[in-house]
């Protein structure tokens, strides 16, 4: 798991309170994750209308982000969406 | 003024019991009334923790059924004037009370009182609810853990959400030589994470252990865990105590800094 691998070089006081931070996060927002996959599934049909992605490799997350807006961080839906095929994407567009 | 504090932490064994005990116990030592509530029906534990088991006769139960009267169910410390323990009913479960009768028992007690403490049961169920019914503020216990923190943030959610004046958190079972080698999250990582007012943090103190052996709350004491209670019933109380050094190396010199301090 690409998740593990980079913090590997992290001593475990630093894996705790990375885990944690992301994991209240998702306890705060309350977000199940049968609705998150339901989010995923959505989002694969929406962007594979316009390019070809690779739809295993898809990864949604909510994490935390730095808003203008209000201060500190707010909580941000943070998905990685793996193309497969840009060529049919410059084409589609 | 009195003040009813409910203990809390969401995940059981992180030290809820111990700090009731210890922070009732300083608070007593500091001339207040004291009386401590072990609301954990079925699991009563803070009157083994207390050294006051052989002396109970009536129960929580028995005082909002109406068996007895508040003040004979009430156990009196023999040790410190001014402390009082209610213990919880070891038979019945916790669906035997309901809030509304704990706001009600808490609400008397105040007029005796200055301070309610009530021991919170594990959970987020019944015995939370009946726990914090009645309670002004709160003193949420977490350990350096991502268990222990994950559910304290969720008791925190749910204190605000019951409207509690005050929610303090107590970080328990600190060791220093981990967070120093980085294997623990130190205060500051879980109050940063949690971001809830800190009023103490508590070393992991084999003195704990003996103390609850000997069922006599080691608050007020020489060893680190001692002295770390007892600043935060000073805190309780409204002072400023700037937080303990519990970077004191290993036990033996912590034991002779503490020797020297007294003389």
């Amino acid at each position: 798991m690409g998740l593990m691998d980079f913090f590997k070089k992290k001593n475990s006081g630093e894996v705790a309170k990375d885990r944690l931070k992301l994991l209240l996060i998702s306890d705060r927002a309350n977000c199940s994750p049968e609705i998150m996959e339901m989010i995923k599934n959505d989002i694969i049909k929406v962007i594979s209308k316009y390019m070809e992605i690779d739809a295993e490799g898809l990864d949604i997350q909510i994490t935390q982000t730095e808003s203008d807006a209000s201060n500190g961080n707010v909580p941000a839906l943070c998905a990685n969406i793996p193309i497969k095929d840009l060529k049919q994407a410059n084409k589609d567009v | 003024m009195s003040e009813v504090i409910v203990i809390t932490s969401g995940k059981g064994g992180v030290g809820k019991t111990t700090t009731t005990a210890n922070v009732g116990t300083g608070l007593a030592k500091l001339d207040k009334k004291v009386v401590l509530i072990d609301t954990d029906i079925g699991l009563r534990n803070l009157d083994v923790v207390m050294g006051l088991e052989n002396r109970i006769v009536y129960n929580l139960v028995d005082v909002v059924e109406g068996n007895c009267r508040i003040k004979q169910a009430l156990i009196k410390d023999k040790r410190y004037p001014n402390l009082y323990l209610l213990p919880s009913a070891q038979t019945k479960d916790k669906t035997s009370v309901t809030p509304e009768q704990m706001k009600k028992l808490t609400d008397e007690l105040r007029e005796e009182f200055d301070y309610i403490l009530l021991d919170c049961p594990a959970g987020i169920e019944q015995g939370f609810k009946n726990a914090i019914a009645g309670a002004d503020r709160a003193l949420v216990v977490t350990t350096p853990e991502v268990s222990a923190i994950r559910d304290a943030d969720r008791i925190i959610g749910l204190l605000e959400a019951n409207e509690l004046k005050r929610t303090d958190l107590i970080v328990n079972r600190i060791r220093m030589d981990m967070v120093k080698r980085g294997d623990m999250m130190s205060i500051e990582d879980v109050v940063d994470i949690l971001a809830v007012n800190l009023i103490g943090a508590v070393p992991d103190d084999e003195q704990i252990v003996i103390s609850t052996n000997q069922g006599d709350p080691l608050v007020g004491s020489d060893a680190l865990a001692g002295r770390a209670y007892m600043n935060i019933c000073k805190r309780i109380q409204g002072e400023e105590v700037p937080l303990l050094d519990l970077d004191t190396g290993n036990g033996f010199f912590a034991k002779l800094s503490s020797l020297f301090k007294k003389n």
